[in-house]
């Protein structure tokens, strides 16, 4: 693939997948430009007129968003730290010569399979009911008054259905770098007098700080567009309790039907999204040089 | 202060018996080296002295006291790894500092170590630097610092040179002979190459299958082997083993003679033979030969010898090299 030839051929032969995959990129993103500077209600068709900046006004003016803002980042920041914690937590534990370990490791990786709709109704209806759930039925063993989940911890709740379901993944990518840690270095260091907690905080974090960078940037793609959970448990409430972001757009277009409006929210998603991709791969993602 | 001794030293894996049982005495400042094939245990037998395996029965003194159930910190020993087994994330100083810093040692004092070790081993000018920014001959000489700043009873060494290339390892090997002489502490070497063993050690352990073959210095190990095993192992190239009638006229199962105790001729001697491959060295030429009746041999010949494919020539062993041997491979006494 080195000469002039090879070269100019296998820039024609991709050049087709390139152009799609540019053109579904950018008339989306183009149509939805256009759309947030219209006056655009389904409610009223045929009205559509140029209104400029005024619904990003409204939307970047609205309490919601600023509600939606916090709640999405605190969601974002909880999942991050419960999946990266527990995940090396459960690498830890799942990296050890334990008895059942194969299998073990199966129903660990199994929360990652199941689709975040059928997800959150197990949570709902299974296990946080107040009424026939799982954790209403151990909190009666001791005696104790059922917890109402989503009227009382909306957004607790979310974060605990969302870490569930991305831990996993965490505990996938952790494991793989454990196991990939030189069995030399540990003994290395133990010859060095290190004892386990030390050779966890010298040996092992450094080792994972590739993997959790890793974990850290993907998942935060992710998770800043949590919907389905939220859609089918609490439906963005109590109030504005548990509405991010994304949902937040989505109320705006199929609730309200103001198209233009969620256009804007949509491209400002879009800005948060950038900022925290530069602001995250600015702080960790020099880990991922050399 | 560093003298080890090991009683009955036994290790098993499940039902496999890997040391099946190893007495050994090594005096302080003495290089030892362990040398055997592959699998013969020896590295088995270096990391039941570190304490990264613990020993299935029987004792290791260190200075007299037992710390076969201590862990490995608490031994007072430190290890260089195939491996080198730097730690990537910490710079060079780091990498050397930080068994100091887990003993817990005031920041004067692991500087001054730490620069003093660095002195020693030529690395003052790459302190800063990553293991990943240095050369393979660098990354040892690390490991080396990072095991000399411990000012341990003993040195472990594991096969450190196998990652070397060929120059290197010769430079790594003087390097490693001057350090034992400056501080003239025990140090334990494990190697499968017998030139390391030969070149460096006071002492050598030939190890097979977990057992003590022989314990010796180098040059009585050359010349007093005590079995086929250890006469075949040391010395390069490999030590001829004739049978039949050659070995019935001295009175034994088997006779062995070193490639460099045999005269050659052209006119006349013991052993007729055709030549199969000279591999000229310029200093000394090494003939492949295929003995008549007796199958392959081979001769050192000193100097450039002007002899090539099937060539005739003959052999001669000097009487009072060859070696006799039972059938069960052992020595039998008087040439």
């Amino acid at each position: 693939m080195s000469t002039r030839a090879s070269t100019l051929t296998g820039r024609i032969m991709s050049a087709p997948s390139i152009i799609v995959l540019f053109l579904w990129m950018a008339v989306p993103l183009g149509m939805t430009i256009y759309f947030s500077f219209l006056r655009y209600n389904l409610l009223s068709p045929g009205m559509e007129e140029w209104i400029g900046t005024l619904n990003y006004e409204f939307f970047l003016t609205d309490p919601a968003f600023f509600a939606s803002l916090a709640n999405t980042l605190l969601l974002v920041g909880s999942v991050l730290i419960i999946t990266v914690v527990g995940g090396i937590l459960l690498g830890l534990m799942l990296d050890q010569p334990i008895f059942g370990r194969g299998i073990l490791r199966l129903l660990v990786i199994a929360p990652f399979f199941i689709m975040p709709t059928v997800n959150a109704l197990v949570w709902k209806n299974l296990l946080m009911d107040p009424v026939s759930g799982m954790f209403a039925w151990i909190a009666s063993l001791f005696g104790l008054p059922a917890i109402d989940w989503f009227t009382n911890a909306p957004l607790t709740s979310i974060i605990i259905m969302v870490s569930w379901q991305w831990l996993p993944f965490a505990v996938l990518i952790l494991l793989t770098a454990l196991q990939s840690l030189d069995r030399d270095q540990k003994e290395a260091a133990q010859m060095d007098g290190a004892g386990p907690v030390s050779i966890f905080f010298y040996i092992t974090l450094p080792h994972l700080s590739r993997a959790i960078t890793v974990v850290v940037l993907i998942e935060t793609i992710f998770l800043l567009t949590v919907f389905a959970e939220i859609f089918v448990t609490t439906g963005g409430g109590p109030g504005l309790a548990t509405t991010n972001i994304a949902f937040l757009v989505y109320t705006q277009a199929l609730l309200q039907f103001d198209v233009g409006g969620a256009s804007a929210g949509g491209i400002v998603a879009v800005v948060l999204a950038n900022i925290v991709a530069i602001f995250l791969i600015r702080l960790i993602g020099k880990n991922l040089d050399n | 202060m560093g003298a080890i001794r090991l009683e009955k030293v036994k290790k098993t894996f499940g039902t496999l018996d890997v040391i099946p049982g190893v007495d050994l005495d090594i005096n302080d400042g003495e290089f030892v080296v362990f040398v055997g094939p592959s699998g013969c245990g020896k590295s088995t037998l270096l990391r039941l002295i570190a304490g990264l395996e613990d020993v299935t029965d029987g004792k290791i003194l260190i200075n007299g006291t037992d710390v076969a159930n201590e862990a490995p910190a608490k031994r007072g020993l430190s290890m260089v790894f195939q491996s080198y087994a730097l730690y990537p994330h910490m710079t060079v100083y780091n990498n050397i500092a930080f068994g100091l810093k887990m003993a817990g040692e005031s920041k004067d004092v692991i500087d001054e170590k730490v620069q003093s070790a660095a002195k020693i081993l030529n690395l003052t000018d790459y302190l800063e630097r990553r293991p990943g920014a240095l050369s393979g001959g660098q990354r040892q000489r690390v490991a080396i610092g990072r095991a000399i700043v411990r000012n341990p009873a003993a040195f472990l060494f594991d096969e450190p040179l196998s990652n070397l290339d060929a120059a290197l390892r010769v430079n790594m090997r003087l390097e490693i002979t001057g350090l034992h002489q400056e501080l003239k502490t025990t140090m334990i070497y494990v190697t499968h190459d017998q030139v390391e063993a030969m070149t460096m050690a006071d002492k050598i352990v030939v190890l097979q299958a977990g057992r003590v073959e022989q314990v010796g210095k180098p040059m009585d190990l050359y010349s007093n082997p005590a079995n086929k095993f250890v006469a075949g192992f040391i010395g390069s190239p490999k030590m001829n083993f004739l049978g039949g009638d050659i070995a019935a006229k001295h009175d034994c199962h088997e006779i062995g003679v070193r490639p460099e105790h045999l005269a050659v001729s052209t006119d006349g001697g013991e052993i007729a033979a055709t030549v199969k491959i000279a591999e000229h060295l310029g200093a000394e030429t090494y003939l492949h030969v295929e003995a008549d009746g007796l199958g392959p041999m081979t001769v050192r010949a000193t100097g450039e010898v002007d002899l090539g494919e099937n060539d005739r020539i003959f052999l001669t062993p000097e009487q009072d090299r060859i070696h006799r041997f039972d059938q069960h491979g052992l020595t039998l006494s008087g040439a």
